[in-house]
């Protein structure tokens, strides 16, 4: 504890109690002008802060008030705060049009910052107990803003939303106090039981039975969040029917906090693992995700509902990574880093087409390209990279996933495969359907209620775009060697 | 502490009457009588949990049970009633498979609770292992019950029974330090959740339900949809 200096530990607090505190300020300014600008401003100083712990010394030591900085989740902590930002500036454009009343506007806002801060304190809790609370949390506010319109669907899913995940979060709930169990005859002092750096030392010694018991649990659990198979269906009317602004930070923070919550249960089970090895779990739910997505991807007509089953297909994949472990884990981080960038970048513009359009149907989204130039190429590139073409890192991180599968596993090389081909194929279709296809007969140009006035709303929403396909092909490009050095260490962590 | 001890015995009565109680939740065909059972459930739960407090010595547990009791066992059974009442739900349950099915599939789930723990937990104590193994039945028969149900109402007494056996899985485990917090969290998740979502609904669906009530609530929601 003493070796701790102050910004160690404030640095990471603040991360956390900002926005909880921000939100708070949010539910109180009616102006829906102001909340936005200040949901901006504070998205900004969370993402200022995020740097800030890239200074931090970073260790799998010590964990100071239940927070603890490592590797692994500093990567998806600077993903997460600057997703944050990004869609603050895109939820101002696009708020205005979302017809929300001054209260539904309150909670909104509110809504959106406790979301961030529980988002990061899922992401540093050191304590797999206060993992679990700051993921219910984020559970809630998100159940709250997808329910925002209050139209039958838009209720619907928030319902979905609500009782599978409260399954989910239930079955992660159980996990962690089986793994309590498996800790506590050997973590000495009960407080510390469910501390990660203590289990890290502990797992060892610990029961491989209730490990592996506790492990299925937290699988499953935190699978549900993260949009794994079993219990994924709520995932694409979440997606769908919420504001616009919620479909990018379910994607690009949600799925990833979930996963890596399986991802420190894993490192944990993988210590001393029973019958059924932690990644063989995984690699399974992984590879079913995938291949259902892939064939759900044809059949769908909504372009919102398309793309989260696309996120399904991503998380499926990652997990299959992870689970495969060794070198395919620095596969597994570098394709969450790369599906959120790239996933948001396709919400914003996906959304800023909407309002244009009246309607988020693919057949209305038709040939983007030649009435909108700027908005249309921008999707179009961005649907190129999600379906896993170079130069975007998405490319990469599948092609050391596909080598490494190849190397090690080669019969699982078929079904990965072939799940990736159906996947691509499907996207491109729609990227055929939304970028070049015909226009609809009568496009009708909609008068759009906006904040910050057409020109600024125009830039706000196409800017967190390009800067995220920016940052995407960097990632595929040429990764700086600080930063993979980081990847490489979470992908020791994790794998 | 084994089989013919006191403080064992009655530990596995008390845990014994709340799986029962989650399969007199399945076996009841009206609503008003599931929350009679619920709330009954949610008394039992408290009575193990401070027995499990007296037994270990952990008086942070008796906290946990007198949540357990005003919460579940007197408060929510109770707001449940005013909604059925106010809002006219409908009155039978509607199970999506047949009661008696219903509870063939639960034995199932209790034998198959049984198989997956005990073999798994050889390493704890016999109370501990029996008493994982019979709060993952409370939780697979509180979410067959969800599965089984096709009335909102039914589902949310469904997961709050799911809860219970994650309470009880939590006051088993000696000395597991996060116990009150994490158990009131859970309790809170469902309250907030059921509370949001029948605000939400009921204001926003019940034009269409009864026409009656459409004048009263139209001029209230049209002011509040459209700014």
């Amino acid at each position: 504890m003493s070796a701790w200096m102050p910004p160690d530990l404030a640095l990471p607090l603040l991360l956390v109690a900002l926005p909880f505190l921000g939100g708070a300020a949010l539910a109180a300014i009616p102006s829906l002008r102001l909340a936005a600008l200040l949901n901006i401003a504070l998205a900004l100083a969370g993402f200022l802060l995020a740097l800030g712990l890239l200074a931090l010394p970073r260790g799998q030591g010590e964990a100071a008030w239940l927070l603890h900085l490592d590797a692994l989740n500093l990567p998806l902590l600077l993903l997460g705060a600057l997703v944050g930002l990004t869609t603050a500036c895109f939820s101002a454009a696009t708020v205005g049009g979302e017809g929300f009343s001054p209260r539904a506007g309150r909670a909104y806002h509110a809504a959106f910052q406790v979301f961030l801060g529980a988002n990061h304190l899922a992401l540093l809790a050191d304590n797999l107990g206060l993992m679990w609370v700051a993921i219910e949390l984020a559970t809630f506010a998100t159940v709250l803003m997808v329910a925002l319109h209050r139209t039958p669907a838009a209720l619907e899913a928030a319902w979905k939303f609500l009782i599978l995940c409260g399954v989910g979060i239930a079955l992660a709930l159980f996990g962690t106090i089986v793994l309590a169990m498996a800790a506590l005859p050997f973590a000495g002092d009960g407080g510390a039981a469910l501390s990660f750096s203590m289990l890290m030392r502990v797992g060892r010694e610990a029961d491989p039975g209730l490990l592996t018991l506790a492990f299925i649990f937290l699988l499953v659990g935190y699978g549900t969040k993260a949009g794994l198979v079993p219990l994924h269906s709520w995932l694409p009317d979440a997606h769908a029917e919420g504001p616009m602004a919620i479909s990018a930070v379910l994607s690009g923070l949600l799925l990833n906090a979930a996963l890596h919550a399986v991802l420190r249960a894993k490192a944990v089970v993988a210590l001393n693992p029973g019958l059924l090895p932690p990644g063989a779990l995984m690699m399974a739910m992984g590879l079913a995700s995938l291949l259902l997505a892939a064939l759900s991807l044809w059949r769908r007509r909504d372009a919102r509902r398309f793309f989260a089953w696309s996120s399904i297909e991503h998380i499926g994949l990652a997990a299959f990574a992870f689970g495969l472990g060794g070198p395919a884990a620095l596969a597994g981080m570098l394709h969450l880093l790369g599906h959120s960038l790239v996933k948001s970048a396709i919400f914003f513009g996906l959304g800023r087409a909407t309002v244009l359009r009246g309607s988020q149907q693919l057949a209305a989204l038709g040939g983007l390209v030649a009435t909108h130039p700027r908005l249309g190429w921008s999707l179009v590139l961005a649907m190129l990279a999600i379906a896993g073409l170079p130069p975007f890192s998405i490319f990469a991180s599948e092609f050391l996933l596909m080598q490494q599968t190849v190397a090690r596993m080669p019969w699982l090389a078929l079904p990965l495969g072939l799940g990736l081909l159906l996947a691509a194929l499907a996207t491109v279709q729609a990227m055929q359907a939304i970028g070049l296809g015909p226009p609809p007969a009568a496009v009708t140009l909609r008068a759009v209620p906006s904040l910050l006035g057409p020109r600024l709303d125009a830039w706000a929403a196409l800017a967190p775009l390009h800067l995220h396909l920016l940052l995407a092909l960097l990632l595929g490009l040429a990764l700086p060697a600080p930063l993979l050095r980081m990847l490489l260490d979470a992908a020791r962590i994790a794998g | 502490m084994g089989f013919g001890q006191l403080s064992y015995d009655v530990a596995h009565l008390l845990a014994g009457t709340v799986l029962l109680l989650s399969f007199l939740l399945l076996y009841q065909r009206r609503i008003s009588a599931v929350i009679s059972t619920f709330a009954a459930q949610g008394a039992a739960l408290a009575l193990a949990v401070a027995w499990q407090g007296w037994a270990q010595g952990a008086p942070g547990l008796y906290v946990t049970a007198l949540v357990a009791a005003t919460a579940k066992a007197v408060l929510i059974p109770l707001a449940l009633r005013a909604l059925v009442r106010r809002f006219g739900l409908h009155r039978s349950v509607e199970p999506a498979l047949g009661i008696g099915a219903g509870l063939i599939v639960g034995v199932g789930l209790v034998a198959l609770a049984i198989l997956v723990v005990l073999p798994a937990t050889t390493g704890a104590g016999a109370l501990a292992r029996e008493d994982l193994a019979m709060a993952l039945s409370v939780v697979l028969l509180g979410m067959l019950m969800m599965i089984t149900r096709r009335q909102a109402i039914s589902q949310v007494i469904g997961l709050l029974s799911l809860e219970n056996g994650l309470v009880l899985a939590a006051a088993g485990v000696r000395g597991l330090p996060l116990v009150v917090e994490l158990s009131t969290a859970a309790l809170v998740l469902v309250l907030a959740g059921m509370a949001g979502f029948f605000a939400f609904h009921l204001r926003a669906s019940f034009a269409s339900l009864d026409l009656s009530l459409l004048h009263r609530h139209r001029g209230e929601r049209a002011e509040a949809e459209r700014p």
